[in-house]
């Protein structure tokens, strides 16, 4: 229990995704512009992380142990198939939430944190519970700097900021300071 | 034949400076951060990517005829993730130290953006000569990008370039340089003098056309 405890914890806060591994910057900067749909758009990516994890244990155990060359391939197109299918089950199942998430559904097949996170599983060992754990962390993590970052940029709206900086370079500041925040959770748990 | 060949130059020069893939078009960003916090670690990812993006380019292009349209972005991605494979396992195989420090971001050259976006841009609907020379471009100035950021961060972090120590030891490192905020504000700090720059070009341009319209 402590071990998945502490696999969450480091996926969300020590080790965060976006802040300290640089995955997903692409939706990091693109669309935290506004809170809401930042919020919306890590709800989904936590969905299609679970289930990314889910489909990348199978592989591992029961197909990639006779292909290994083949892992790269097969993750990919599970991914881009699965969130395909997901897509087609929200809209039959439930078109209010497939409104909501819009675009950005079909957009996850690029974020680099999917790949990123099965990948990591994999390299790790993890299994089917610590998999699952650590899709939850990880894409709790993602939304959790995705809404902080709209968060600040809704603030930096309003203020008087010199033209030039404005934009992608302004960003990449604020990430950065945020990202020094979120080294200060490095200490957490070293004494276990 | 002269203009021809003035086209392929121009391929070529546009994605090192005009159209650079970072700084100016914002792309792969997420390899572009992770592994620069030393400047041989910033060129073996360059020299992966060059690969990649060079001959995931040659194929599409020398395919598009009969890649069908419905799953073109299907298809662009199982070549560039077999193009990806091999390079995995050839460092592994010739490097295995610095394989081992890039660790999961070889891999992950699959999702970067700019790749792609260069076959679905251009690749795709250009004949295979202007193509490689479109993509040899985009890698040289991602190569460029890299190292750029690479280099600064290796200086400022450890004190040395390339491994060689540049100060001496009574210089302290900036440690914050080489850990993921480095990354972050070097790169936001570049974009910024990359911005400052463009600026300062379109006033004195702009002087200049005033300047002349008030001499006639």
């Amino acid at each position: 229990m402590n071990e998945l405890l502490w696999i969450f914890v480091s996926a969300l806060l020590i080790n965060n995704f976006v802040l300290s591994y640089f995955l997903g910057l692409c939706p990091f900067l693109g669309v935290s512009g506004r809170l809401d749909t930042a919020f919306r758009l890590g709800l989904a990516t936590i969905f299609v992380m679970l289930i990314t994890a889910l489909c990348s244990w199978f592989l591992n155990t029961y197909v990639l142990v006779y292909a290994p060359y083949l892992r790269l391939i097969s993750f990919i197109v599970v991914i881009a198939s699965t969130v395909q299918f997901i897509e087609m089950v929200i809209k039959k199942l439930s078109p209010a939430l497939f409104k909501a998430l819009g675009i950005f559904l079909p957009l996850i097949t690029t974020n680099c944190a999917i790949l990123g996170l099965a990948i990591f599983a994999t390299n790790r060992g993890y299994g089917l519970a610590e998999g699952l754990v650590f899709a939850f962390g990880a894409g709790a993590g993602f939304t959790l700097a995705l809404v902080l970052m709209a968060g600040i940029r809704e603030e930096v709206e309003l203020s008087d900021v010199p033209a030039l900086i404005r934009g992608t370079a302004m960003n990449l500041i604020i990430a950065g300071i945020l990202s020094m925040a979120f080294m200060g959770f490095a200490g957490l748990f070293s004494a276990t | 034949m002269a203009k021809h060949k003035e086209d392929l130059h121009q391929e070529f020069i546009k994605g090192i400076w005009r159209d650079n893939p970072v700084f100016v078009q914002v792309l792969g960003m997420c390899p572009m951060l992770a592994v620069t916090n030393t400047a041989v670690n910033a060129l073996a990812m360059g020299a992966a990517t060059f690969f990649v993006l060079v001959g995931s380019s040659f194929l599409v292009s020398s395919l598009r005829l009969w890649i069908p349209r419905q799953v073109r972005i299907s298809t662009y991605i199982i070549i560039i993730a077999t193009f990806v494979t091999v390079t995995d396992f050839t460092l592994e195989a010739l490097v295995p130290k610095i394989h081992k420090e890039l660790g999961a971001f070889i891999p992950l050259i699959v999702v970067n953006c700019m790749i792609l976006g260069r076959q679905e841009a251009f690749a795709s609907r250009n004949s295979v000569r202007l193509a490689v020379m479109d993509a040899l471009g985009m890698a040289a100035g991602f190569l460029f990008a890299l190292l750029s950021l690479g280099t600064v961060r290796e200086i400022l972090g450890e004190g040395k370039l390339f491994g060689f120590s540049l100060f001496g030891p009574d210089f302290e490192p900036w440690v914050i340089m080489i850990l993921p905020p480095g990354g972050f504000l070097t790169l936001g700090l570049l974009l910024l003098f990359f911005s400052w720059v463009k600026e300062r070009k379109q006033r004195l341009e702009q002087r200049l056309t005033q300047l002349e319209s008030e001499a006639q």
